[in-house]
């Protein structure tokens, strides 16, 4: 008996047993669908992310007061850190020379934006930037200017718009020029942000920009800022360097001891992201895993009923000459054939899902070939693993007995 | 060659539970080609078990069993399935066809374990259903065929690898008396084309057919007789 014998002899079942076949393989399908429909989120995600930082351009990096990402709870230490001052920003721009531009920013988020009747949700974010704001984070103005260094030291209530700030109060007015409120401030709008779009489903546009001193002015001093550091070209450890040794002087960190502020570079975050995705991708794992053990559990069980059932089939086929392995082979194949069709359909709908939740993201779709493979590699190696037993006890079924059975 | 089958004292012997149970009590017993024979014997007697042991179903516990010469009473379960798919054709009471396969494919079964390719199978198949005039029902199911219709396949299967020897175990048990006769006169015809035939029965009509009669009883041959035809 060959192996095409063998297939067709199992889709006679799987024909047979429609409704029995489609429960048994729904595990199967749920585990490769889930395989497949997260690696490409995960595919999708990481791809974009590296696209979006590409974005900022390169040569910059962040100083915050605390990690870009924290596991658990913060420790004592990060806590009780001193807050990044103005004055730390003074600090680099006097004595870094490997420093192309820094930029201090502050920023709140949740603010609420009117002109006139119309008001945008409370979740706009408000910076505070100053003069190097738009070249060191990478962002254009496309319409009116950027604000001057007088008006950041005179404290002026000027804004620069984000994209998605100007479609929502200016459809039809052209907003430079015109008069916006924040917390009842009135802000003259001087100048218009290029936009950036969407990274992860959030705009990067939904923001307003003022003077760095008119935000403090306005929202207290009491807080950390951000210093957004921009080296010369190709100089980035050794801008890092200095940064660091600069501040450590500045806030009198004692030699011996670590930073108590972090560097975030595009790299760091790409590595955060790759810890991160890396989770996902274990957790993604182990449940894929554990559906597919139950899936082949499944798929054990029918095939013990089948073997049950098809008894005397059994001993049919022995009694005419079906030797051990031709019983073996055929109960074998079933189990494969049936975890293989179970795959399939996982394939199909995992690409599905993928394509789906890409869309909803509005990410570019990307099924990963090998997570295809994976899923039907894995439904084989299931149906040859959990098939195996039952189609031993088949067999092993005496012929005798085997006809006998009622 | 001598013998079609040669039996030397077949012993078979089950355990159930402490208890032995003796079935076989050193049967000898030899039948030539073209024979046609019948085993009778009430229940219990150890005739179900001589015929799955020269049916090479099963194993004696001690003897020997020779089929055309070739010793098969030590061999293991793959070689005598071999065996059967070569020499051995059966009949059963109860048909034992598949039940969702046609009759064309019922008949196909032994040709597929004997690895015989998929189109020569069909032909040969066919020509079998012809032999038993069943070649217009090869694409129904048995649930479709009455059951002298099922018997028949059943026997085209037996034919199908035209086999030493066909074993009939009470062929006639499950069907009406009319179509009883019609099956018996099908095994008959067999036996004239030059089959060795044995049937196991308990009915005297059915055993009548053959022109030999070996009666078993207790795990012996009681009475082996020759049948003088009219």
């Amino acid at each position: 008996m060959n192996y095409n014998e063998g297939l067709k002899l199992a889709w006679q079942t799987v024909k047979s047993n429609k409704m029995r076949t489609f429960l048994t393989t729904l595990g199967i399908v749920i585990g490769v669908m889930s395989v497949i429909g997260m690696m490409s989120i995960i595919n999708a995600l990481e791809q974009h992310m590296i696209n979006a930082l590409s974005g900022v351009g390169g040569d910059i990096f962040w100083v915050q007061k605390y990690p870009a990402v924290q596991m658990g709870h913060l420790s004592k230490e990060i806590r009780m850190r001193k807050d990044l001052k103005f004055n730390h920003v003074e600090a680099i721009r006097d004595r870094a020379i490997k420093i192309k531009a820094v930029s201090a920013e502050i920023a709140i988020w949740g603010k609420q934006i009117k002109y006139q009747d119309n008001a945008t949700n409370p979740n706009t974010l408000l910076y505070g930037g100053d003069e190097y704001w738009a070249d060191v984070n990478g962002r254009y103005i496309s319409e009116g200017r950027f604000f001057t260094k007088e008006e950041i030291y005179r404290k002026e209530y000027v804004a620069l718009l984000g994209d998605d700030i100007t479609e929502k109060l200016f459809p039809f007015t052209y907003p430079v020029g015109e008069y916006i409120k924040i917390d009842g401030i009135r802000f003259k709008v001087i100048g218009l942000i290029e936009a950036q779009g969407e990274l992860l489903g959030n705009s990067r546009d939904n923001m307003v920009v003022i003077p760095f001193e008119t935000f403090t002015k306005s929202y207290g001093e009491m807080r950390s800022i951000n210093i957004a550091v921009k080296t010369l070209p190709n100089q980035m450890s050794q801008g890092m360097d200095e940064v660091t040794g600069i501040l450590r002087i500045a806030r009198k960190v004692p030699s011996g001891t670590p930073n108590d502020f972090e560097l975030i570079t595009q790299d760091s975050i790409m590595d955060t992201l790759k810890n991160l995705t890396g989770f996902v991708f274990i957790a993604a794992v182990v449940i894929c895993g554990i559906s597919l053990l139950v899936g082949g559990i499944g798929i054990m069980n029918i095939m013990l009923v089948s073997v049950t059932e098809r008894t005397r089939e059994i001993g049919i086929r022995k009694a005419v000459g079906a030797k051990k392995r031709h019983i073996l082979n055929q109960f074998l194949t079933e189990a494969i054939g049936i975890c293989l069709f179970g795959g399939l359909i996982g394939v199909i709908l995992g690409i599905t899902i993928g394509v789906l939740i890409a869309a909803a993201l509005k990410l570019p779709p990307t099924i990963p070939m090998w997570s295809v493979f994976l899923g039907l590699g894995f439904s084989l190696m299931i149906g040859l693993i959990f098939g195996v037993y039952p189609a031993m006890k088949a067999a092993r079924l005496d012929p005798i007995e085997a006809l006998r059975w009622e | 060659m001598q013998s079609l089958i040669q039996l030397e004292k077949i012993t078979k012997t089950y355990k159930i539970g402490t208890i032995e149970v003796h079935a076989l009590r050193g049967v000898d017993l030899s039948i030539q080609p073209n024979e046609y024979i019948s085993i009778m014997g009430p229940s219990g007697s150890g005739k179900s078990t001589l015929m799955n042991i020269i049916g090479c179903l099963d194993s004696p516990t001690s003897g020997s069993y020779f089929l055309e010469d070739e010793l098969v009473s030590t061999m293991d379960d793959d070689k005598l399935a071999e065996v059967r798919n070569r020499k051995i054709g059966f009949v059963f009471q109860t048909f034992n066809l598949l039940p969702r396969a046609s009759a064309l494919h019922n008949v196909e079964l032994p040709l597929i374990y004997s690895g015989i390719h998929a189109n020569k199978r069909k032909v040969i198949a066919e020509e079998a259903l012809e032999k038993v005039n069943l070649s217009d029902r090869k694409n129904h199911r048995p649930n479709e065929l009455s059951g002298g219709q099922k018997q028949r396949v059943a026997i085209a299967r037996a034919l199908v690898n035209n086999p030493s020897l066909i074993l009939a175990d009470e062929p006639t048990g499950n069907l009406d008396s009319t179509t009883g006769k019609e099956i018996m006169s099908v095994f008959d015809d067999l036996h004239k084309a030059g089959n060795t035939i044995i049937l196991v029965t308990h009915e005297k009509e059915v055993a009548q057919h053959a022109n030999r009669i070996v009666h078993i009883l207790d795990g012996n041959v009681a009475e082996d007789i020759q049948v003088k035809k009219p």
